[in-house]
């Protein structure tokens, strides 16, 4: 206990290591470390003598041989000749678009549904109780595989869209919804193509630049200035001026029934459609109680201060009551897509080619290097994770409440 | 709950340092043989509904158990999946893995693992509904087929479509039943897996003569049991286990027959070598003379271990046809007893 | 005051008027029906949409549901029942799976006699657990909860019953020898006595002990295989047992995370990053593919050991961040009181805070441990047999191939049953707890 402080420091004994709180966090800390160092140690210590004894080593060297299986979906250029590097880089690029994607609708799901679920209308908010009660307490598992069945079974085969007489029709005749992936028109870029994208991400910067100017005036003197048909405005014209100018430099690729598949256009896969849907329903259904849980932490008086005020019901909510709300809903809705992205893993239930299941799962399998496919998996997750995370701490420090 | 977790960080100090012993010396301390098996294959490998295990590899197994242990009871089946078993053979969590597994050049070199033999020689065929109109797998371009991975059949399928030089969209599942239900639903245009395999499948559909195996075997698929490399009595003992079941069905000897040939000498030499009354081939491998007797006193010989379990007469109806005995123009072909 | 008003005023009601009912339109089933559903046209949009919705899903899954066949043998047989009874092309359930493998997506491969066991064990945990979580209940109940995890061992796993009395004499060596080093010995050498007497007694004496004790005396229940766990068993199972056995280190490592001393903390913060930033099922594989290279050679233990083993290890990082929680929000007067009134570290931990703080924190593990439960069912994905790896197998069998939707609806209301009821139970726990922290 802290006697020493009283005693007058007369040198040092070894007794005050453990005795004399001003050295014991020392001790502590000290031994720690050793222990911790002694485990690591240890560790690596077995598994030098367990990889000499089956006669393996630790070699990264198999990311250059040629992978030899093909994968279905691929953002860059794959083919089965190329590398397990580049099967695995196709995985990542593969892992984090579903978990991007997913992140986008398990918010417009969850906030929908947590703003529905404190509606008026009995039925509705019956519905999204329903809803979020019934996502939440069963496995995502079970939910991926149940949505992956009910795409494959509900949906028609792609040759019923085939021959003389279809039984099935495309979606304003451009899009198939089929048992295997929805095909869609694939973009094709003509001359002067590329103008064409950046007039339109110029406007986008003007439509944040004008929303700023507008936020500014609004702070300093109170008059707003209009927004939405304004933005609009910028987000159509120049665009639409600039495809009519260059005489429609975009065509598109419309899916054309084959053989056996949809020849041309873009293929989203089901199996990609059912992890995402599944991913997005799911947390959806946690965002939801965190939206709801947002906005009834904010007291009535700031709504009824702000009436008083003389601010309008639309106003109020966006200037008012949103802000607050999202001070509280932010921090846990990270932490929801942080789930999510870790989540996006049970790719594995409907073989969704992830990085578990190009790099986790094929290659492991095909060249046995299990240690180090492991090692780079769990590092790729970790490195997703930590910079989602930091964004989030960064993003905290900026709205936290500035204690007085 | 937390005494299990104290007996395992117990019995881990204890056994620290100790040498690995040998495989066989293992399983006989143990009492038990740890066979590494599918999660559930149809005909080759799935538990009821008590948790018996039955299936053609899963007879290998109750066949090494009651050669090594005398007692065909004695397996501890450890489930694996494709992703799955090579590790647990590696890390000596199974003793022996007989899981249809393709005998390869890099499993048995790189992965250092040792294939004892071969007990079924399969080929990688194509299912496909006979609406599609197709009548052999050249005929595919464009197709969408059902795999399941983490296996040698994806590989193979990339190298068919390229020899071929047409272009096909793959479908990767991760089980048998998942596969089955993604073409059923017409998900996909074929299913491709073992020949095997896609015949157990068509039985269990409610038409079966709606769906054709086309006539293109694309691949070699010997599937045998292994066991880790540098165990050179071990492998012995899994090896001529496998081969005197083989032997028994040319040599005529059956489960009902054997106990009685094994009582005597016969006036066939190498039936009496292989059942132990003449010669000491058993103590040579490390067991006792009578090893062959009780394998097949426990599971029957190979032609009885293949009609029981993925015969004509079971639901799956498979015929032997290279699986059949050389001498009836099949590749079974035993090493002699001698 | 009332005289002048009855000269002043012309004519003064006396008498109350009896209450009329309200109008019509402002009652019952109508007036409810345009508050709630049809009070504006957003409001209308939404409640078609509803109604479509709703009954889009339930005419599809009642008449399958309904009409369901219970009690064929098999997924032929059942087809044949319902080409009999109905029209051609009519989609109907096939229950019979459910009534034939119920008790197998349940106990897994648990021998049947004993399958009163596990239920048993559950309540015995459910019992153990009440006098932590209400301090009103007789103090003599805590002897019932020292003693649970060594009866819930014995009634799971079997054996006889000398193997998990042993351990349990090794926990009452352990806490004889900190009572009288208390009153007797240094603090160092009474805690470096306790931790190892126990330890010394279970790796040489515990064992020899317990066979002798059974020559003597072979009382028991049959003994269970770890690999005959399966179906809801294993998940409950893992989850508990993960969950249990990682608070300890969830509370370590809160307390380490919050610490001034600089490398404890950073220990901490890297252990839960770490095991937090990586998806559970990459933790499962790594248990099943990696785990045997880290350890000696020749070291063995079952799948479900180094599952449980490796669950307790995630479910920490998780306990950790929700103790966090509970430490954090308790007001710093705590803290400084606790120092005010002369406490070490550990007293004032184990007496002022952590009571506390762990209180707080209850709700947070109910969910951490419901979300543990449903992630129970990656295993299936590394070979083991729960609800959904058994769903596979039975779908393997001859009798039931190609049965799809039945089994996994099955599962997923026993599962939605289990965490809704779990979730409601956490509700009520924050709120009751709530009222008695006042």
């Amino acid at each position: 206990m802290s006697i020493a402080e009283n005693s007058p420091p007369r040198g040092f004994r070894p007794g005050q290591l453990l005795y004399d709180s001003r050295y014991r966090s020392v001790t502590i800390q000290a031994i720690a470390l050793a222990l911790l160092a002694a485990l690591l140690i240890y560790l690596i210590r077995n598994l030098v003598d367990n990889l000499h004894a089956l006669g393996k080593d630790i070699n990264f060297g198999f990311l250059d041989n040629r992978a030899g299986y093909d994968i279905n979906q691929a953002l860059i250029p794959y083919s089965n000749d190329m590398s397990h590097g580049r099967a695995a880089l196709v995985g990542m690029l593969n892992t984090l678009l579903v978990a991007s994607l997913g992140c986008v609708a398990a918010t417009i799901f969850g906030v929908l549904a947590g703003v529905l679920r404190l509606s008026k209308n009995w039925l509705v908010s019956r519905i999204m109780t329903v809803y979020v009660e019934g996502f939440r307490n069963v496995p995502l598992v079970l939910w991926i595989i149940l949505i992956y069945a009910l795409l494959t079974e509900a949906t028609p085969q792609p040759r019923d869209f085939a021959g003389d007489n279809p039984t099935a029709s495309m979606l304003f005749g451009v899009i198939a919804i089929t048992n295997r992936g929805t095909y869609i028109p694939a973009p094709i870029w003509g001359e002067g193509g590329r103008l064409l994208v950046l007039v339109f991400v110029l406007s986008l910067i003007a439509i944040w630049v004008w929303r700023r100017v507008a936020r500014r005036r609004q702070a300093a003197t109170g008059r707003t200035l209009p927004v939405v048909w304004v933005s609009l405005a910028i987000l159509i014209l120049p665009t639409l001026i600039t495809f009519l100018a260059l005489g429609r430099p975009l065509t598109f690729d419309v899916p054309e029934a084959a053989r056996f598949n949809f020849r041309g256009g873009v293929t989203v896969l089901n199996s990609f459609m059912a992890l995402w849907l599944a991913l997005s329903l799911y947390t959806g259904a946690f965002i939801a109680e965190i939206v709801r849980a947002g906005i009834l932490a904010i007291s009535k008086g700031q709504t009824e201060a702000a009436y008083a005020l003389g601010l309008r019901p639309r106003r109020t909510m966006s200037l008012v009551i949103l802000p607050q709300a999202m001070r509280v809903i932010i921090p846990p809705l990270i932490s929801q897509y942080l789930n999510l992205t870790k989540n996006s893993s049970l790719a594995i239930a409907v073989g969704y080619m992830d990085v578990r299941a190009t790099l986790g799962g094929i290659t492991i399998n095909q060249t046995g290097r299990e240690l180090e496919g492991m090692l780079l998996l769990a590092g790729f997750y970790l490195v997703v994770s930590l910079v989602i995370s930091a964004a989030m701490n960064l993003y905290n420090r900026r709205i936290a409440i500035k204690e007085r | 709950m937390k005494t299990s977790v104290m007996l395992g960080t117990l019995a881990l100090a204890g056994l620290a340092g100790a040498v690995q012993a040998a495989t066989l010396d293992d399983v006989k301390a143990r009492g038990t043989l740890n066979c590494g098996v599918n999660t559930g294959v149809t005909g080759f490998g799935a538990p009821d509904a008590n948790g018996n295990w039955a299936g053609f590899d899963v007879d290998y197994c109750r066949a090494l158990a009651a050669a090594v242990l005398s007692d065909p009871q004695a397996v501890n089946f450890v489930p694996t999946t494709a992703q799955t078993r090579f590790t647990a053979l590696a890390s000596g969590e199974i003793d022996i893995l007989a899981r249809n597994s393709t005998w390869t050049f890099s499993r048995d070199t790189d992965l250092k693992f040792d294939f004892i033999g071969v007990n079924y020689y399969d080929g990688q065929g194509f299912l496909a509904p006979r609406a599609l109109g197709v009548t052999s797998a050249k005929e595919l371009d464009g197709a969408t087929v059902c795999i399941q991975t983490g296996t040698t059949t994806e590989l193979n399928l990339a190298d068919f479509f390229r020899t071929n030089n047409i272009t096909y969209e793959p479908v990767p599942v991760a089980t048998d039943d998942e596969a089955q239900q993604q073409y059923l639903a017409g998900a996909c245009d074929v299913y491709t897996t073992d020949a095997s395999g896609l015949a157990a499948v068509r039985s269990s559909f409610e038409n079966p003569d709606d769906h054709v195996i086309l006539p293109e075997i694309i691949s070699k698929e010997p599937l045998g049991p292994l066991v880790r490399h540098g165990d050179n009595q071990w492998e012995d003992i899994g090896r001529w286990t496998l081969y005197a079941l083989i032997a028994a069905e040319e040599l005529g000897v059956t489960s009902a027959n054997v106990t009685e040939m094994a009582a005597a000498p016969t006036e066939n030499p190498e039936i009496n070598r292989l059942l132990g009354t003449e010669g000491d081939l058993g103590a040579m491998t490390g067991l006792d003379n009578q090893w062959a007797v009780r394998a097949i006193q426990a599971v029957g010989n190979y032609g009885e271990v293949f009609e029981r379990n993925i015969g004509s007469e079971t639901p799956i109806g498979l015929a032997r046809g290279l699986n059949a005995l050389w001498t009836q123009g099949g590749l079974m072909y035993a090493m002699p007893f001698r | 005051m009332s005289d002048t008003h009855a000269q002043t005023v012309a004519q003064v009601r006396d008498t109350m008027l009896p209450p009329a009912p309200p109008p019509r339109r402002e009652t019952g089933a109508i007036h409810w029906l345009r508050e709630n559903l049809f009070s504006g046209w957003l409001n209308i949009v939404l409640t078609i949409l509803a109604i479509w919705l709703v009954w889009t899903v339930l005419s599809g899954f009642v008449p399958w549901a309904w009409r369901g066949i219970w009690g064929a043998g098999s997924l032929t047989e059942c087809r044949q029942i319902r080409d009999q009874l109905y029209p051609a092309g009519t989609s109907v359930a096939c229950w019979s799976v459910i009534s034939e493998r119920w008790q197998q997506l349940i106990f897994g491969f648990y021998p049947p006699g004993g399958y009163w066991r596990p239920p048993v064990a559950l309540a015995v945990f459910l019992v153990a657990v009440l006098p932590i979580l209400f301090t009103d209940l007789p103090r003599r109940l805590l002897w019932l909860t020292v003693a649970a995890p060594f009866l819930i061992f014995f009634l799971l796993w079997g054996g006889t019953i000398w193997g998990p009395l042993t351990m349990a004499l090794g926990v009452v060596l352990g806490g004889v020898v900190w009572l009288t080093g208390r009153r007797t010995g240094s603090p160092l050498v009474t805690l470096v006595a306790t931790i190892l007497v126990p330890l010394l007694f279970w790796m040489f004496l515990a064992k020899p002990l317990a066979a002798e004790l059974a020559q003597l005396a072979p009382w028991g229940l049959p003994r269970v295989a770890s690999k005959d766990f399966g179906g809801f068993t294993l998940s409950v199972v893992i989850g508990l047992s993960a969950i249990c056995l990682s608070l300890p280190l969830g509370v370590l490592l809160a307390l380490g995370r919050r610490s001034d001393m600089f490398f404890i903390s950073k220990i901490a913060i890297a252990y839960i990053e770490l095991i937090r930033g990586v998806p559970l099922i990459v933790w499962l594989f790594t248990a099943q593919l990696l785990l045997n290279y880290f350890l000696p050679r020749g070291t063995n233990f079952d799948l479900m050991l180094r599952v449980i083993i490796m669950a307790t290890l995630f479910a920490a990082a998780y306990i950790a961040e929700v103790v966090r929680g509970g430490l954090a929000a308790l007001p710093k007067g705590q803290y400084e009181a606790a120092d005010a009134l002369g406490l070490d570290y550990w007293q004032a931990m184990r007496l002022i805070v952590l009571p506390q703080a762990l209180k707080i924190s209850i709700p947070g593990i109910v969910n951490t441990f419901i979300g543990l439960f449903k992630d129970t069912t990656l295993v299936a994905f590394i070979g083991m047999y729960d609800p959904i790896g058994l769903a596979t197998a039975i779908r393997a069998s001859t009798d039931w191939q190609g049965i799809y939707w039945e089994i996994y609806v099955f599962i997923a209301l026993v599962f939605f049953i289990f965490c809704f009821a779990m979730s409601r139970y956490s509700i009520w726990l924050e709120r009751r707890l709530e009222r008695s922290h006042r």
